[in-house]
Formats: structure tokens, C-alpha cells, sequence
């Protein structure tokens, strides 16, 4: 996908200004808050634990990294004892033509595909396209942005969580040719006989993968519409586009991270579908893919290991951190330029593009620590964006006037009881993302701005107790 | 394999400082690791095993019936399917065609499913009570399609294989089957999406209906 994260300022002022898009957001971010906070309390209720669970989560990511190069042997031997062709991508670039030589050989002329952020990463719908192949997706989020000219997604759960019904109504009866429907379940319906069509006409699935289990060979997939059994239950090929950093020991690791996992991304305790996937179809069954392969990617992982932003290789990409950031919630996931929005998106984007691509993204940050909070596996965010700003400076990388800001963050900081007014550092940091006008031209400028404003339900401890208790080391 | 996997690994060990002297202590752990299947926290086991499956499954919004014996199923498929108006017409797993299907009147094939068929009747390996999960195998009596293609999925579950949590479930299929079916599909109530307005829809890409029969005898 295309970078465009070095302009993070002036699309963060212009999506502040679309009254359409903050209502949208507004009205989807109280769902996810609301929603994981339920299911967490409802675990707690049935007398699980937790905390206790995102600490095992931690500590399982962490085992995992640690030896990373011998999991991904157990991960490769196992998958090709059941049948399976592990591939290895260096980058992008790499994943698209090993996935177009898959497809060539197969002589698939087209392919459907359940959500993959990896494939965002590499580009592939595009390097599909060009070997004249149909790249089709078919989850209905992913499938509205396909169908309306490629549009990127602005959310790794909710792609369309920008969009509201009227919208999606318009898109699709121009681009169904059907009478225009309103009824958000006969849109369903509607868009449910289309993709059905290319379920079953097409030679390859192409899927992510959640998690790579390396006892068996598995992949493990979760969805809630049934696409992801689809893509990989009907076509002939199944291809599974994953990063290295997504395995896993064992059934039972993979149980922990499921309920980690579901609860952070969708405040289910489990979603509709858990696959897991192992090898090709035997001799006597009676459907699955005959052949199955594995695209391992790297794309700038491996150059996050045992260094200082090894904890973000422990996401599993639940989306947790995005739907509680003050930030995100009032501007969307499109101001952030590329595949990964939110708070992990500003550490991720700089790290996988390039520190100079995305100048802006370590601020885009109030460091108020929710993301730190809600992570499943306790990625210290507000840690990582800090040491990323360290970075700029170390590297004399700082955005024009940078320099400025960081002085009065510094001066605030200095300050705990200046922090203790967080709405008030929220307000300042979004008049400073608006270009450091006046506020009430800013109010008049951006409508949206101050329906946008208010803060979440804080959650567990804030930036400044964490700030208080580093002051103290 | 290709050059890139050479390449990705060594970057890897690099980082990581793999050498000749720590690679044996790490492989043994590794490999420790495998064997120990060791589980982390969960909730205790429910008291109620099937009634807390059937809880959980109806908040998931499947419904959920109950039959003393096997042979009083074809009875109730029948009964539901007259109550929700749906032709007496079902694909089943070739595992349990030997039913009396004819008896209560149902027509049922058994075979893989294809698109137009509405009514998808399975078996299923083991459910769990901790989150009412259906855990459905494939073999080659037991496709996948069949709980997936149709409209409306039927799932018939025998009361003792209710297990408290996922970690039963992967050691029975351990037992059972030495290394793990092509694929385990664990199923919770009929496909969703909140993608439209983070509104919830039955009926994605799946199912709309899930309908659990569970039959008290072993
Ligand atoms: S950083 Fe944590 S909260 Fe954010 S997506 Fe990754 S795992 Fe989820």
C-alpha cells in the first residue's frame, strides 16, 4: 500500500473538519469500548481472571520471540509433513510475486481472499491485478472499500467503521445495479449472493492467518462471517499470507490467545468461526483445498527482535489500542497514512517504512496511556512512541516546528497538575494537530472538531501515574 | 523453499544471538514446550456442563432442543423444519445418514454440500461448555461444506461430549485422531457481521440459523 503518512497533519485537520465522517466515528466508538468492556466483565463474572490472562499472553509472545527461529523451523516441518509448501518473503514485494507464481501455476484466473493486513502491507491485490488475475475480498467491510475503487480501510477490525449505511446503499446500487436498499440486513443479503458467486467460481483462496500454530502446522483463523471457512474450504489452492512473528507453540497457547483476542477485538467471548487448518485434502474427503501454502513474510520484522521495539512484535492485531486512542476516535484511521492506524499504527509505520516516511505519526499520541491499558499483551505504546520521538531527535528527524512542541510537551509533563486535566491536553494537542490557530477559528473552521471531543471512560492507570512512577526510578 | 528463508532465519539468529553453544539448551526447551501442553488461566469448569452450553449458546443467538435418544432426532429436525416453514429437504454428513430420516419424513442425501442446498444436518466431535462452541472435524464422513453452504445448520451433539473448555476438546482430538483432521472448525452460533454501522447481522457468508440438538444417552 502507499505511504502516505508523512502528510499525517493536514489529513488529520481535513477528516477533523468532515462533519459526515465524525459522526460515523462517534457512533462506532462507544460499540467496540462498551462491547470489550462487557465481555471482560462477563469473564470475570463466570470467575476467569483477566489481568492474569494478559499476562500469560505477554509472557507466551515474549517466549515465542525469544526464540523465534526455532519455532518457525517446528512451524516449517510440521506444515510440510501435512502436505503444505512454506515459502518465505523478505518483504512485499517478494509475497506478491511468490503468490502470483503460485497462481500461474495453478492457472487460477481468480481468487477470493478473507482479511488479510498483510497483504495490505505487500500490495498484493494490486500485483494480482496486474498478472491478470481477480483479486475478489470477501469480507463485507473489505469488500465495500474494493468495490468502491480500492479505498484503503481505515480500522484492522471495522475497515468500513468510517462509512455510514447511505453510503454503502449509494455504492452498492451503482455498482450492483439493484434497486437501492437501505435495510442494513438486505444490504447483507444483497452483498451475501454477490460474494457467493465468487466463492464458488474461484480457484484460489487467499486467507491471513491469526496465529501459526508450530506443534501441527496450522494456521488458526477467526471471523465472524464464515469467509474465512469459505476461502478455505471451496477453491483448489489455499494460500496463507502471515507475518514470522505469528506463531505460536501449541492448541493450547492458541486457546489463550482466542480469548485474549476476541474479547480486545470485538468484545465477543468467541467469534462465529475458529479454524483451525491443517495440510491439503485426503485421498477420500470429500471437499478442502488440494493444495496449501504458506507465505511467511518478514517485511522489517526480523529487524525489531531483542532490540527495543521488540514488545510490538507481540500484537496480534486486536485493535484494542485504536478503539480506546482519543486520537483515532476523532480523526479516524485515514489520517495515519498506511495500513495500521491507531496507536500501533504510529509505532508500526515508522518502523516498517521508514522513520522519514512517517514524521508526524510518533506524535499523534496524547500519551494518555488507554492503549497501554486495554492491550492484550501489554505492549507499553505510549513507551514506544516516546522512544520514537527520542529517536527524531536523536537523528535530528523532527518535524518542522517539532521542536517547539516537544518544549511545551516537556513543560506540561514537568507539570502533574497540568496532566491531572486530561480533557484540557487533549483539546491543546488536537489545536496543535489543527495547525496552531486560534482555537475559536479553529471551532469555526472544523465543526466536527468539538463534536468530536470527549474523552473515554479512563481505564486502570493514567500517562501521569506512569509518569510519576518513572520520575521515582 | 527459496533464498529468502536462508536470508529471514539468519537475520533472525543474528538478532537473537543464536550460536553453536546456546541452540541445544534452546532447542531442548523449545521441544519441552511442545510436550508439556501446559494450559494457562481459565475460568473454572462449569458445575452443569450441558446446561451451561446451552446458556451460552442460546446468547449466541442458536437455538437449542433436547432428545433422550439418537433415534428420536429425525423426529425433532422434522418438527423444527415445520416450525420455521422449511422445506423437509437436508444435506447430512455421510456419519450419521443411517438415521430413520425417511421415518419422519425427511429427505436427506448424504454428501458434501453444494449452493443450493438449504438444510445442512452434522454431527459434531465435541462442544464446549465455556463459550457454547460446536467443534465439527473433517474426515472423509464428515465434510466441511455441510455445516457452512446452507441456509440453516442442524448440529446433533451427544450430551457426554459437552467438555468444560477448548483444552479438553484438543486433547480428545489428540486421543482420537493422533494428529489433528485437515481442518477443526469450532462454531459458535449462525455467521455475522457488524461491518454496516457496527450493526449485527445473522447470516453473512454462512448460515443464518444454528439449531443444536442434544441427545441425553450416550
Ligand atoms: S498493540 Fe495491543 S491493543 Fe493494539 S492491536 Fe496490537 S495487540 Fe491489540
Amino acid at each position: 500500500m502507499e505511504i502516505k503518512s508523512m502528510h499525517f497533519k493536514s489529513r488529520a485537520s481535513a477528516k477533523l473538519a468532515d462533519v459526515g465522517l465524525q459522526h460515523n466515528l462517534k457512533k462506532a466508538k462507544g460499540k467496540f469500548v462498551d462491547k470489550r468492556r462487557d465481555a471482560i466483565a462477563d469473564f470475570c463474572a463466570q470467575g476467569g481472571d483477566f489481568e492474569a490472562l494478559r499476562e500469560a499472553g505477554k509472557d507466551l509472545r515474549n517466549r515465542v520471540l525469544a526464540d523465534l527461529d526455532l519455532w518457525l523451523e517446528k512451524f516449517e516441518a510440521n506444515a510440510t509433513a501435512r502436505g503444505a509448501t512454506v515459502l518465505w518473503a523478505k518483504d512485499g514485494a517478494e509475497a506478491c510475486r511468490l503468490i502470483v507464481d503460485i497462481a500461474r501455476k495453478h492457472g487460477v484466473k481468480k481468487a477470493t481472499k478473507s482479511k488479510s493486513m498483510l497483504s495490505e502491507e505487500a500490495g498484493l491485490n494490486q500485483a494480482l491485478e496486474a498478472a491478470g488475475i481477480q483479486p475478489v475480498e470477501t469480507d463485507l467491510g473489505e469488500y465495500i472499500l474494493q468495490i468502491n475503487d480500492n479505498e484503503p480501510p481505515s480500522h484492522i477490525i471495522a475497515p468500513v467503521v468510517h462509512k455510514s449505511k447511505e453510503e454503502i446503499a449509494d455504492l452498492f446500487a451503482r455498482v450492483h445495479k439493484k434497486p437501492r436498499k437501505t435495510d442494513i440486513p438486505e444490504m447483507t443479503r444483497e452483498a451475501r449472493e454477490v460474494l457467493r458467486e465468487h466463492f464458488l467460481s474461484a480457484d484460489m483462496g487467499i486467507s491471513g492467518g491469526n496465529f501459526l500454530v508450530a506443534e501441527t502446522g496450522s494456521v488458526a483463523l477467526v471471523t465472524n462471517e464464515g469467509n474465512g471457512r469459505m476461502v478455505t474450504t471451496v477453491p483448489k489452492v489455499h494460500v496463507v499470507i502471515t507475518g514470522i512473528e505469528k506463531v505460536i507453540p501449541t492448541l493450547e497457547d492458541l486457546s489463550l490467545m482466542l480469548r485474549l483476542l476476541i474479547r480486545s477485538a470485538t468484545g465477543q467471548h468467541i467469534s462465529n468461526y475458529v479454524s483451525v487448518l491443517t495440510g491439503t485434502k485426503g485421498a477420500a474427503d470429500l471437499d478442502g483445498p488440494e493444495h496449501m501454502y504458506f507465505v511467511l513474510v518478514d517485511n522489517g520484522r526480523a529487524n525489531l527482535l531483542a532490540g527495543e521495539f521488540n514488545a510490538m512484535l507481540r500484537c496480534i492485531r486486536c485493535g484494542a489500542c485504536m478503539n480506546h486512542c482519543p486520537v483515532y476516535q476523532t480523526i479516524g484511521g485515514h489520517a495515519y497514512g498506511w495500513v495500521y492506524p491507531g496507536p500501533m499504527g504510529s509505532v508500526l509505520t515508522p518502523l516498517y517504512t521508514g522513520m522519514e516516511n512517517a514524521l508526524e505519526l510518533p506524535h499523534a499520541a496524547t500519551l494518555c496511556n488507554q492503549c497501554g491499558v486495554v492491550c492484550p499483551v501489554k505492549i507499553p505504546l505510549p513507551e514506544l512512541l516516546r522512544t520514537l520521538r527520542e529517536k527524531q531527535v536523536e537523528t535530528n528527524l523532527q518535524p518542522l516546528g517539532e521542536r517547539l512542541a516537544l518544549k511545551a510537551w516537556a513543560w506540561v509533563a514537568a507539570r502533574p497538575a497540568l496532566y491531572a486535566l486530561g480533557t484540557r491536553f487533549a483539546v491543546r494537542y488536537l489545536n496543535w494537530l489543527a495547525g496552531g490557530r486560534a482555537s475559536i477559528q479553529v471551532l469555526g473552521a472544523a465543526p466536527g472538531w468539538t463534536a468530536g471531543r470527549d474523552f473515554p471512560a479512563p481505564q486502570g492507570k493514567t500517562f501521569r501515574e506512569m509518569y510519576a512512577a518513572r520520575k521515582r526510578k | 523453499m527459496n533464498d529468502s528463508r536462508d536470508l529471514i532465519l539468519g537475520r533472525i539468529r543474528e538478532r537473537l544471538g543464536r550460536s553453536a553453544a546456546n541452540a541445544p539448551t534452546a532447542g531442548a526447551a523449545v521441544d519441552a514446550a511442545l510436550a508439556a501442553h501446559s494450559a494457562s488461566p481459565r475460568p473454572p469448569p462449569d458445575v452443569d456442563l450441558v446446561a451451561a452450553f446451552r446458556t451460552r449458546s442460546e446468547a449466541l443467538s442458536s437455538t437449542v432442543d433436547e432428545v433422550a435418544v439418537l433415534a428420536d432426532v429425525p423426529r425433532a429436525v422434522a418438527a423444527y423444519l415445520a416450525e420455521h416453514k422449511i422445506d423437509p429437504r437436508a444435506v447430512c454428513v455421510p456419519e450419521i445418514k443411517g438415521l430413520d430420516w425417511r421415518g419422519a419424513g425427511i429427505e436427506v442425501e448424504a454428501r458434501a454440500a453444494v449452493d443450493h442446498d438449504l438444510v445442512g444436518i452434522t454431527g459434531c466431535f465435541r462442544a464446549i461448555a465455556e463459550t457454547g462452541t460446536l467443534m465439527l472435524c473433517t474426515a472423509p464422513a464428515t465434510p466441511a461444506t455441510v455445516s457452512l453452504l446452507p441456509e440453516t445448520h442442524i448440529a446433533v451433539v451427544a450430551a457426554p461430549t459437552i467438555l468444560a473448555s477448548m483444552e479438553e476438546a484438543w486433547a480428545a482430538a489428540r486421543a482420537e485422531f493422533g494428529q489433528l483432521p485437515r481442518a477443526v472448525n469450532f462454531i459458535s452460533g449462525p455467521s455475522r457481521t457488524g461491518d454496516i454501522e457496527q450493526t449485527i447481522v445473522l447470516g453473512a457468508h454462512g448460515p443464518y440459523r444454528v439449531h443444536v440438538i442434544v441427545v441425553r444417552a450416550a
